[in-house]
């Protein structure tokens, strides 16, 4: 891998709409995260985070700037390729889970698998690995509706590590669970970090929960505000 | 990767059990309509031809005819007659047999039953010119054409009628007046394309039949059987130049009778079946298009209710191809249902129908693998905008679909 931060921002701008009407998402955002960080990236909403976090994951472009991730100009890429860097390196954790209805917990973990060209045996094997990881062993064929909601987040923290990646994208991973089951899973994302070495960036507006990363990033009006450990942006 | 894609479509069709079935009746229709169609009208076209070479399939039918020009100067029709017979029998080289008849549907009694059959006075080169053979007993010979004596040979319906499964030979029937003795039985032919009794006839010599039955020396038909291996074409053209002669047509004046090829009756008949067949082929064609575009209009509903599911794919690295292939499978899998189901069903009705209208069952291998691939076709060609519409997804926007 290259050296020097996973992830950069140079002076990025996301612009939605034109002329008069025009808004900027993003205004001239700077940033670096190195690999095996635990980033909680903070603000109200309209303030930015959730755009940063899209592009952050590969799954949005700047409309100016450098996104800069693992050393290649990222906002430069095409569908495809971007679709190829998020199957390949981005794992990703939704506030709403977004499991597949109707299908079982492994099917879900296998999902990115299958986009990978994984044949079928192995990917039962490591759908099965990634779920005894989350404390799931035993419930590979249980369906969404049958888990409860931290369950169905464990399961989609399977989905996202069973791909072995080196981002971990959680958006508001904690927003519909209850306090206990809130911790259970920052504590779940905490030991992937720490023992993995995955990087985790997430986005959440409650203190507690990003008190569990080592580093917040706060966005106010499309800039960052504070940032509790700039790195230097070269 | 293909076998995952095609058993996902399955589940997703199972899931929708009842919209897949009802989105699958246009296709449904519109193959069974073909395969039925097709099935019959290859069925009625093997009958017709059956039929055609009953009559005898090198038979040139000669009859009298008014010159169709309109404003011609003669109106009258100019019989045929024994010149015509003796001119033609001289003068065509080419001919197997040359043979005339004369016929009537006249009173046929038998002790106490009686029929209206078709009576035929003909002569001894008539079966040869018809191709039909005598199944018992004999067929008129030449001396009693020419003594004009009363017997007789019997189609098969005629005998079943008079005498069931028994040998009629020596028997005496009455033909109108005429009492004549049964000496042959004919081959059945079955009904014709038109559905008249081929064998509610009764044969006797010409000379018979024009004294004694008709009471007139007419002649209404002259068959001629071109010899093997000469082309039917080169036989009429001989036909037309001696009957002109005999008639004494000048040149430029129109014939005032008509030549037929059985041939080209076999092969007008065949290509009309055809033309039917190709007609309602394009009705159901209209009906595969209608089916289509219900299938188009279900995967674009569908891709609708399942655009959170694009996004998630995508979010985890589904390519717009592999979004692309999943809903084409799933409308291919969709239509090539809806055509195996057609083909069943479109099979089961030109079966119905051969049995009930007595054609043969004739399934085309080629037109049921031309239905299954069309079938398929139809799913790909109307599944495409919508799987397209699918794989072209934003996926924070679909993401964010609720």
């Amino acid at each position: 891998m290259t050296a020097g931060p996973l992830i950069t921002f140079e002076n990025v701008w996301k612009t939605y709409g034109r002329g008069e009407a025009a808004v900027h998402a993003l205004a001239g955002v700077n940033l670096a995260i190195g690999g095996g960080e635990f980033v909680a990236i903070m603000g109200p909403s309209g303030s930015g985070k959730s755009t940063s976090m899209n592009i952050i994951g590969c799954l949005d472009t700047p409309s100016s700037g450098r996104h800069g991730f693992m050393g290649v100009d990222a906002g430069q890429l095409d569908r495809g390729a971007r679709a190829t860097l998020r199957n390949r390196y981005i794992g990703f954790v939704f506030q709403g889970y977004n499991l597949l209805p109707r299908t079982t917990a492994a099917e879900n973990v296998e999902l990115p698998l299958i986009y990978r060209g994984v044949a079928a045996r192995e990917r039962r094997a490591l759908a099965m690995q990634a779920l005894a990881e989350v404390g799931l062993a035993g419930r590979e064929h249980h369906t969404p509706a049958e888990l409860s909601g931290g369950q169905q987040q464990r399961v989609a923290i399977a989905r996202a590590i069973v791909t072995r990646p080196t981002l971990l994208v959680a958006d508001e991973p904690t927003g519909n669970l209850d306090t206990a089951r809130s911790h259970e899973i920052m504590e779940l994302m905490t030991r992937l970090n720490e023992e993995n070495g995955l990087t985790v960036v997430m986005v959440t507006h409650e203190a507690d929960i990003a008190a569990y990363a080592r580093r917040t990033v706060s966005f106010l009006d499309g800039r960052v505000a504070s940032d509790s450990a700039a790195l230097e942006v070269a | 990767m293909i076998w995952e894609t095609t058993r996902l479509a399955l589940r997703s069709i199972r899931r929708n059990i009842l919209r897949s079935f009802l989105t699958l009746l246009g296709i449904v229709i519109g193959v069974a309509a073909v395969i039925a169609m097709i099935t019959i009208g290859s069925g009625t076209t093997q009958r017709v031809r059956d039929d055609i070479s009953k009559l005898g399939s090198n038979l040139l039918v000669v009859r009298a005819a008014r010159p169709d020009r309109a404003g011609s100067t003669s109106f009258t029709l100019s019989p045929l007659d024994d010149r015509d017979l003796a001119a033609l029998r001289r003068g065509v080289e080419d001919a197997k047999a040359v043979s005339a008849a004369a016929q009537r549907s006249v009173r046929v009694v038998y002790g106490a039953q009686n029929t209206a059959a078709d009576v035929t006075g003909t002569d001894s080169d008539y079966f040869t010119a018809r191709d039909w053979n005598i199944a018992l007993g004999r067929p008129f010979n030449e001396s009693e054409v020419r003594g004009g004596t009363p017997v007789c040979v019997i189609g098969q319906t005629v005998r079943a009628l008079f005498f069931g499964g028994g040998d009629p030979d020596g028997e005496q029937i009455r033909v109108g007046r005429l009492s004549c003795r049964v000496i042959g039985v004919l081959e059945p032919k079955g009904t014709s394309g038109f559905g008249q009794d081929q064998d509610n006839v009764v044969m006797m010599p010409l000379t018979a039949f024009q004294r004694r039955v008709a009471g007139n020396d007419r002649i209404d038909s002259l068959f001629v059987a071109a010899a093997d291996g000469v082309a039917t074409s080169d036989v009429q053209a001989e036909i037309e130049t001696v009957m002109r002669e005999t008639r004494r047509i000048a040149p430029g004046a129109e014939d005032n009778f008509e030549v037929r090829d059985m041939t080209q009756v076999a092969d007008a008949m065949a290509s009309a079946t055809t033309t039917m067949t190709g007609m309602l082929g394009a009705v159901a064609g209209v009906s595969l298009l209608v089916g289509g575009i219900g299938i188009m209009n279900i995967m674009l509903v569908s891709v609708t209710e399942r655009t959170r599911e694009i996004g998630i794919r995508l979010a985890i690295g589904a390519h717009e191809r592999d979004i692309l292939v999943q809903f084409l499978v799933e409308a291919t899998v969709l239509s090539l249902l809806g055509g195996l189901i057609g083909i069943a069903i479109g099979l089961g009705l030109a079966g119905l129908a051969s049995s009930l209208l007595s054609i043969p069952f004739a399934p085309s291998a080629a037109v049921i693998l031309l239905a299954v691939g069309f079938s398929a076709l139809i799913g790909m060609v109307f599944g495409f905008f919508p799987a397209l519409r699918g794989a072209r997804l934003d996926p924070i926007d679909a993401l964010r679909h609720e």
